[in-house]
């Protein structure tokens, strides 16, 4: 936690991006959580993805529900507009703001308790439409705003800070999001920034629903021994799947692999996500093959992450609806009313 | 004794749900209609789809009066669960229309009614064998009896029978067939009836029309683009009737494409929240509920006024408390919509009296919204929403443009005007607001529930949230002159008496209202048709020595949010109450004023010849 402001000056040498612009001008406020926090570094990601694909950050909408993790909006992409909605209901203020608007970028930064607990109804029904978005949830299996209660993806047999053990089975996210029909499923980790930002990157070009769970400790809360959530457990127990790269259309791919190690899709927009395998026998085309490897390899205790599925090809609400492709929010009356002669003739129709 | 009426009287059907016979008696109201005589239908139906009790009670009156009249003169009694209670609502001298296959005992009947007995079920069971058949057809068969009896031109039937199976010919011939049989019946077997329609020219232009199928054609010509909904009587057509209309008037001519989203949402928790999401972004949206969706919105419905988020909510009203009586009317969401959420909150209702308002209001409610950045509730109620009434054909102007209220442009940013997300600039409590993705770097701003500064900065500073506070006050006593102002019906030279009333109560009142007047108990009458009140409202109570107001709920709660929101002293506003479910009587209101007027002295004029 820091009380100093930012500078307002840049130094001059800060790498820019295509758009002319460096890191600095995808910020957001300074952070108000506490030193150290998993979901600060979260933010940091973020704002390194977009800037890393250029993203023109007005184009960006980020939304958010209530809790710790819900307030990081605030922290990254100052010229975004934001909307930290109500506990739990941020999918449902998300899809209706996708519906008005299909050409922004939509960004959902959620917590544990607000995705899990209160808001499980309105996550699982985001994914089940497909909606054309990047859902990062902010994984600590505690609520750090209330101090310290276990939430719903607290695992069984965690350990809390004052010594109760979690009786509950916890719930993993990611599961229901493949089995709910979510087109690109991650699990990352806050101290893995390496691993962390290209999976947001391959989240934001991902033109239907993208999920990432994001194992993010709460420092004042969580990261104790006993925790299965904390920054030595998940570091000790993660095991990544794979690589993700994603190169923007404008670069050139020169990295050469053996053959069957990487696997490369091009994207709609042109770039290319690049997928180097690190668990050799791992397909993330094959959803039910994700489902089953990821919960044989937590029930020997490991976390499995990197990028679980995607398909290249996902379906999106817009597409269900059969919208026009201009955003319904510019249609006018010429497009919309059908004027007092289409009414005569239904007034005629009903004598 | 035999009650004789032309073009006046009350038909009832009591029949089985899910066995057909909605459609018949549809046809029914409608035949006359067609022959120029003013009908109003209602249904009376259960929670439920089949095996159930459901009744269709048609008004019949030349004089044009739309309201549930009490009492039934003639019972088409179809439903031996109910035999009991149809056969005593009937009134005395009326005529009680059966299905006599099975011979009943004398005890089933009553003296004073006139029994018209039909062997419905020997006719079907000789002409049909397939048991569905049977069922469907003895439905057109009583409807083909009662045609000759009543009167009803029969080619008018056999009209709306073709309107109705245009393009199924192979279904049209054996239902006029039907039709014959049962009218051929009738005319060599049954006693004449003293009930007769008459061909009339008292429906003139007007069309018939459910009020719901009205108010989702009105979110089309007010430009909502997004809806979300989720499946509650009665207002399930509403949204159905929206996506049937923008598949006809949405649907982009060269592509196909849709003009429109609509989300059968998880529940009223995500509808809501789709609404606000989709009015954030600068779409028109709205949601059609009951009082059960509204207690679960509450939450969300703080978060747009308190964060001004433009949002419609058609609230179309059934009795409760909780689930109370699903598939009955009543006018009790008033309070619950009024102060919706927790913490100080203050919504603007809209109250139509019949589809053609549902139609105008749905349409204004969108330009209200956007104005006024807060929701807008348009409470009507199961009375309106899924009856079909005879109303004043609908209107547009084509010159009406949607007002977006206060929207800075990439062109407004981009000129440098003053932005802060809460900064009164104009003086009416509307701040100006910008939709995202507009200007790469002016106009961003952070929209939250928590409280914030004028510039949409959070802050816990008291001074900070009051001065929001109170600038949201203001906003309302703007929202005045906004709503769609009350209306007034001045008794001949005035009364010092006056009467409030709103929504479905509208065709009741005004034909109680003819009673009053012709029994020298004249009132004045005031529609309210919006909250918060406009001033004419207090100018009404003020102006008159005492005010009836007149609901369909239990506890008065308009009257309560008039005491309360016009500072009006209590004791000068009686309630006159009805809320058993069934749509109110101007038989019930007449009583009720009447009695209470003599508690006043005033008690009806005795005409004598020399007119003292």
């Amino acid at each position: 936690m820091t009380y100093l402001a930012k500078p307002k000056l840049h130094h001059p040498d800060l790498p820019k991006n295509s758009l002319g612009l460096t890191r600095r001008d995808y910020e957001g406020a300074i952070s108000t959580l506490c030193a150290g926090c998993g979901h600060d570094s979260i933010s940091a990601a973020i704002i390194q993805a977009c800037w890393e694909l250029a993203v023109q950050p007005h184009r960006v909408a980020k939304l958010s529900g209530i809790g710790c993790s819900s307030k990081t909006p605030t922290y990254f992409l100052d010229k975004s507009h934001g909307f930290n909605s109500v506990h739990g209901r941020m999918p449902s203020v998300m899809t209706g703001a996708n519906l008005a608007n299909r050409d922004l970028i939509y960004l959902g930064v959620s917590g544990d308790g607000d995705s899990a607990s209160i808001g499980i109804g309105q996550f699982a029904h985001i994914m089940r439409r497909g909606v054309n978005m990047t859902y990062i949830v902010e994984n600590n299996g505690v609520y750090g705003l209330t101090k310290g209660q276990f939430s719903a993806t607290a695992d069984r047999g965690s350990k809390a800070k004052r010594g109760a053990i979690n009786t509950d089975e916890g719930i993993d996210l990611v599961l229901m999001a493949l089995q709910l029909g979510a087109t690109y499923v991650a699990r990352s980790f806050s101290g893995d920034k390496e691993q962390l930002v290209p999976l947001i990157k391959g989240a934001l070009i991902h033109e239907g629903a993208a999920f990432l769970d994001v194992l993010s400790p709460c420092v004042a809360f969580n990261n104790h021994d006993g925790s299965t959530k904390s920054y030595d457990y998940v570091r000790e127990h993660n095991e990544a799947v794979n690589h993700l790269d994603v190169i923007t259309m404008h670069k050139e791919i020169t990295t050469e692999y053996e053959p069957g190690a990487v696997q490369e899709v091009r994207q709609h927009d042109g770039s290319v996500i690049r997928l180097r395998k690190l668990e050799s026998n791992y397909d993330a085309s094959d959803r039910i093959a994700a489902m089953t490897y990821v919960q044989s390899r937590y029930a020997i205790g490991e976390i499995v992450t990197g990028l679980l599925y995607f398909t290249p090809k996902p379906r999106d609400l817009h597409g269900s609806l059969n919208t026009v492709p201009l955003p319904l929010n510019q249609l006018g009356e010429r497009e919309l009313c059908p004027g007092s002669a289409a009414l005569q003739k239904l007034n005629d129709s009903l004598r | 004794m035999k009650l004789e009426a032309v073009n006046d009287f009350v038909v009832k059907f009591a029949n089985v749900n899910g066995s057909g016979s909605a459609s018949a008696n549809t046809l029914f109201a409608k035949a006359i209609l067609r022959m120029g005589v003013p009908v109003s239908p209602r249904n009376i139906f259960p929670s439920n789809i089949q095996g159930l009790p459901t009744w269709y009670e048609v008004r019949v009156s030349d004089a044009g009066w739309l309201g549930r009249r009490g009492g039934v003169d003639l019972m088409v009694a179809m439903n031996p669960q109910t035999w009991e209670k149809d056969v005593a609502e009937l009134e005395a001298g009326g005529y009680l229309f059966y299905d006599s296959t099975k011979p009943l005992p004398k005890s089933k009947f009553r003296d004073d009614v006139n029994v018209v007995g039909m062997p419905l079920m020997e006719i079907c069971n000789a002409a049909y064998a397939d048991p569905r058949q049977r069922q469907l057809f003895k439905n057109i068969i009583y409807v083909g009896a009662l045609s000759a009896l009543l009167d009803i031109d029969t080619a008018e039937v056999e009209k709306l029978i073709g309107e109705q199976y245009k393009g199924k010919e192979k279904l049209l011939e054996p239902n006029i067939k039907a039709l014959h049989m049962g009218r051929d019946y009738a005319l060599a077997n049954l006693p004449p009836l003293g009930l007769k329609v008459k061909r009339s020219d008292k429906v003139g232009e007007r069309i018939f029309l459910e009020g719901n199928d009205a108010a989702a054609l009105g979110c089309v010509y007010g430009g909502a683009t997004v809806a979300a909904w989720y499946p509650i009587t009665p207002s399930s057509s509403m949204a159905e009737a929206f996506g049937k209309h923008c598949r006809k008037y949405r649907t982009d001519p060269d592509t196909g494409k849709a003009r429109y989203a609509i989300v059968q949402a998880e529940d009223e928790l995500a509808s809501i929240g789709i609404v606000i999401g989709a009015a954030w972004n600068g779409s028109r949206a709205f949601t059609c509920t009951s009082g059960p969706g509204v207690s679960l919105m509450q939450e969300f419905i703080g978060l747009a006024y308190f964060a001004e988020i433009p949002a419609v909510i058609f609230d179309v009203q059934r009795a409760g408390p909780s689930t109370g009586m699903p598939t009955r009317t009543q006018q009790s969401d008033v309070l619950s919509c009024a102060y919706a959420s927790h913490g100080d909150t203050k919504h603007v209702l809209l109250f139509p009296e019949d589809p053609r308002e549902g139609f105008e209001m749905a349409a204004q409610s969108f330009d209200l919204a956007d104005r006024l950045q807060t929701p807008i509730f348009v409470l009507y109620d199961l009375d309106i929403g899924m009856n079909e009434r005879l109303c004043a054909p609908l209107q547009w102007d084509d010159s009406h443009r949607f007002d977006r209220g206060k929207v800075l442009s990439y062109q407004d940013l981009e000129a440098g005007k003053r932005f802060g997300r809460y900064l009164d600039l104009d003086g009416d409590g509307i701040t100006y607001r910008t939709y995202p993705g507009t200007h790469p770097k002016r106009g961003s701003f952070f929209t939250r529930g928590t409280s914030r500064d004028r510039y949409a900065r959070y802050t816990e500073e008291g001074s900070a949230y009051v001065d929001n506070m109170q600038r949201l006050l203001k906003k309302f006593e703007t929202a005045k002159e906004l709503v769609p102002a009350p209306i007034l019906k001045r008794a001949g030279k005035g009364s010092r008496f006056g009467v409030i009333y709103y929504g479905s109560t509208a065709p009741a009142m005004d034909e109680a209202l003819a009673i009053l007047g012709a029994e020298s108990m004249s009132v004045d009458a005031l529609r309210v048709r919006a909250f918060p009140f406009p001033d004419e409202v207090i100018e009404f109570v003020n102006s008159h020595e005492h005010v009836f107001v007149v609901e369909q709920n239990r506890d008065g709660q308009l009257r309560t949010l008039l005491v309360a929101e016009g500072m009006l002293p209590s004791e000068k506003l009686t309630p006159v109450l009805h809320y058993d479910g069934t749509p109110i009587t101007a038989r019930f209101i007449k009583k009720e004023i009447a009695q209470r007027l003599a508690a006043f002295n005033v008690s009806p004029l005795k005409r004598t010849a020399s007119g003292e």
